[in-house]
């Protein structure tokens, strides 16, 4: 692991900035904003599944008979380790070590990949049984009345978690491509900062979906 | 730099079609966003009076059959609300004026400011793809179960919905970040204009609110085309469940509209009675007062629709709690005219207007909270006019005020004071009696968004459609002064009101920067007397 030690610094901060700094605060705050709106986003989605859940709990009950919560699990310490490694790579680019970052920021992208996989296998499975969402369901086994409406719920959740997972990976790739012009250093990291608080939220949105919806 | 005599200004900063449509100015991205607002307006405006022409006598009139009315009647409405008035004030106001008024060059992120101007474009073009399709007939609330199974056209209507969302969050989170982080030396919260309150205010409801309409709308979108069935009884979905997510956004959205309104009287009531706004921190706070409270609110909207009762009692205590911070704001401004020396220039006329128009608005919106007069009134043509005398008494007075008051900093040109004193008195007549008589119907029991109506309702429609063509002729007036303004109109020196703000300061129109050098501001914004 060398660091880099001809760190020059290409990025000029906007003019209506007064320094560097300025700007960088400004753009964080811009970011927490923006995932407080994921957040309210998510917020509605998860509302509806607790009402649905307290109205018709056994719908519920059997629905998450027909997840894997090992896959969950599964997906769930990749995720984590996902987390784990977008950190690393955010304190790399802290650290003005441009190539390290980009090992890390790598294996974030493979863990990502990892995590879509094993949700395709989720998806592939559940459409062979029948267990699409609401309409189009057509399993015939199960003793609920209503079961389409379980994977309204868990289509609707995972399939917006996966969407930001697939944006969140196109993200890294753009901040990775920057990595590798050696564009970041201790003065200028923040679209890695800033895409690293993006990627932990959509962790932390699973942390949430996976009891919801395998455990109980 | 007090006289305008530099020639070197924003407009004439860079030339050419391209760079207005790539500027990163936060000025220019303002104009782009007047123009936009300013077409979807002309439209609106011609389909309410499509609507109203066919109000004007019982039996199949102009539009023909029922199904075009619902469709004339939908487009009106959800044009003016998603394109004219959630945008108006806040993206096309506020960009132009925020930086001005705190002192800085730019908006925080200019990027995601041009970024939420094609939201809005782009949005706007998926909506009008459904007049390929039979149209929209559903409203502009897309109450389900209806909205699931009418026509393809909604499904674009509410895609467009949707990606006009995204403008409007972009818009909260620059107007936040800039408030928070780009005001100049010595501007500290107190020492702000009122009208970056309103806009700061609004932005936090559009950060908060949008979301949960766009993940409502994203369902719909599900629900028609792959059937998820959250929202559809026959799935075993909840459809009331929609109308409290719609609600939990559009209520608040009301405040997206009325709040940076409320900004603009505030800066043109001061500025034309001479005289420190009274109450400047009670008018501040009760901004942000309404913002929290308009987020517990959205049950009024559904007295009739089969919520509990305790949750109702609740809703309406709630709903008229949002009168107390209302009337300080709206008592506030009077005790500025009072002793001062009010200028009966167009601004102030507007604002006046605003007061009178706002203040029925607001009364009858306390009325409309009490659960048993709702129970009568509801869906009648008396929240028709109620909601009119908010939103177009409300929001569209105040924004022709903020036109009259920022045109010569925005162009450095005056206009014809007198045509748009006539443009305010045609406006302001015309709004009376187009929405007076609908209180009246509405207490008559005639029920709103029908394409007929009982004999007894006639004469008072027609005194309504009549008002309608005045409205109009308000408005043409009002855009001939703006455009014989913007061709011949005197050069504006750099303060023609005497106002105290910031982008008084500055040249009219403003440099490309904003300012020569960064001001440095030593006491509050209305220093008069």
């Amino acid at each position: 692991m060398s660091t880099d030690s001809k760190v020059v610094n290409t990025h000029k901060h906007a003019h209506h900035f007064k320094d560097g700094q300025h700007e960088f605060q400004s753009s964080m705050l811009g970011v927490w904003l923006f995932l407080a709106t994921e957040i309210l986003m998510f917020g509605g989605l998860i509302v509806a599944y607790i009402i649905y859940n307290s109205m018709y709990p056994e719908v519920f009950a059997e629905g998450a008979k027909f997840l894997d919560w090992r896959l969950g699990a599964t997906n769930t310490i990749v995720l984590l380790l996902s987390s784990w490694t977008m950190v690393m790579g955010v304190r790399s680019a802290q650290t003005n070590n441009n190539k390290l970052c980009v090992k890390y920021l790598l294996a974030t992208i493979v863990f990502g990949a990892i995590f879509m996989g094993i949700k395709y296998y989720e998806y592939t499975h559940k459409f062979h049984l029948g267990l699409y969402p609401g309409e189009l369901f057509s399993f015939t086994g199960g003793e609920a009345s209503n079961l389409a409406l379980y994977f309204s719920f868990y289509f609707c959740l995972t399939g917006m978690h996966g969407l930001h997972v697939i944006i969140g990976i196109l993200l890294i790739i753009w901040v990775l491509l920057r990595a590798k012009k050696n564009e970041f250093n201790s003065e200028y990291y923040t679209p890695v900062e800033g895409v690293g608080l993006f990627w932990h939220l959509v962790d932390v949105i699973w942390i949430y979906l996976f009891p919801m919806l395998y455990l109980i | 730099m007090s006289s305008a005599s530099t020639e070197h200004n924003y407009i004439n900063h860079e030339k050419g079609l391209w760079s207005w449509l790539t500027t990163l100015d936060h000025k220019r991205i303002g104009i782009l966003y007047m123009i936009t607002v300013m077409t979807f307006f002309a439209v609106g405006g011609i389909f309410a009076l499509l609507v109203r022409a066919e109000l004007f006598s019982v039996g199949p009139g102009i539009l023909g059959t029922a199904s075009n009315f619902n469709q004339a009647m939908t487009l009106h409405g959800a044009l003016m609300i998603f394109m004219v008035v959630i945008p108006g004030i806040p993206a096309f106001m506020g960009n132009f004026i925020l930086p001005l008024h705190i002192g800085a060059k730019d908006v925080a992120f200019p990027r995601l400011n041009l970024l939420s101007w094609y939201c809005l474009v782009v949005g706007a073009c998926v909506s009008l793809v459904s007049l390929i399709y039979n149209g929209v007939d559903t409203g502009w609330t897309f109450y389900t179960p209806y909205s699931i199974h009418t026509d393809n056209g909604t499904t674009w209507v509410v895609l467009g919905a949707f990606i006009m969302g995204f403008s409007s969050i972009l818009t909260g989170v620059n107007f936040i970040a800039t408030t928070h982080k780009l005001r100049c030396k010595g501007m500290s919260f107190f020492r702000m204009p009122l009208f970056v309150w309103g806009l700061y205010s609004t932005a936090v409801l559009q950060v908060l609110a949008t979301p949960v309409l766009a993940i409502t709308l994203l369902l719909l979108i599900m629900e028609r085309i792959v059937g998820v069935g959250i929202f559809d009884p026959k799935l075993g979905g909840d459809p009331i469940l929609f109308q409290h997510f719609f609600w939990f956004y559009s209520h608040p959205a009301v405040y997206i509209m009325i709040l940076p309104a409320m900004g603009i009287i505030s800066e043109v009531i001061t500025t034309f009675s001479r005289k420190t706004i009274f109450g400047y921190k009670a008018i501040a706070f009760s901004s942000i007062g309404i913002a929290v409270v308009s987020f517990f609110v959205w049950g009024h909207h559904l007295f009739v629709s089969g919520q509990s009762e305790v949750a109702a009692v609740i809703f309406s205590f709630l709903t008229m709690l949002v009168g107390v911070p209302t009337a300080i704001k709206t008592f506030n401004w009077v005790a500025t005219l009072y002793k001062g020396s009010i200028q009966f220039q167009s601004p102030m006329l507007f604002a006046l207007g605003f007061l009178f128009l706002f203040t029925i608005g607001g009364v009858t919106g306390i009325m409309l909270a009490t659960i048993a007069v709702d129970v009568h009134f509801h869906d009648t043509y008396f929240v028709v006019a109620h909601f009119h005398y908010v939103m177009v008494g409300g929001v569209l007075m105040a924004l022709m005020a903020g036109i009259f008051y920022w045109f010569p900093k925005m162009f450095g040109k005056m206009y014809n004071e007198t045509g748009a004193a006539i443009s305010f008195v045609l406006i302001f007549c015309g709004f009376n009696v187009t929405f007076f008589p609908q209180f009246i119907l509405g207490a008559m029991g005639m029920p709103r968004r029908y394409f007929d109506y009982l004999e007894v309702y006639e004469p008072l429609n027609r005194v309504s459609t009549i008002g309608s063509g005045i409205i109009a002729a308000g408005f043409v007036v009002a855009l001939i002064v703006i455009i014989k303004g913007l061709r011949s109109g005197e050069k504006a020196p750099a303060n023609p009101w005497g106002g105290k703000t910031l982008e008084w300061e500055t040249a009219s129109p403003p440099i490309h920067e904003n300012f020569v050098t960064e001001p440095e501001v030593t006491a509050g914004p209305y220093e008069y007397r």
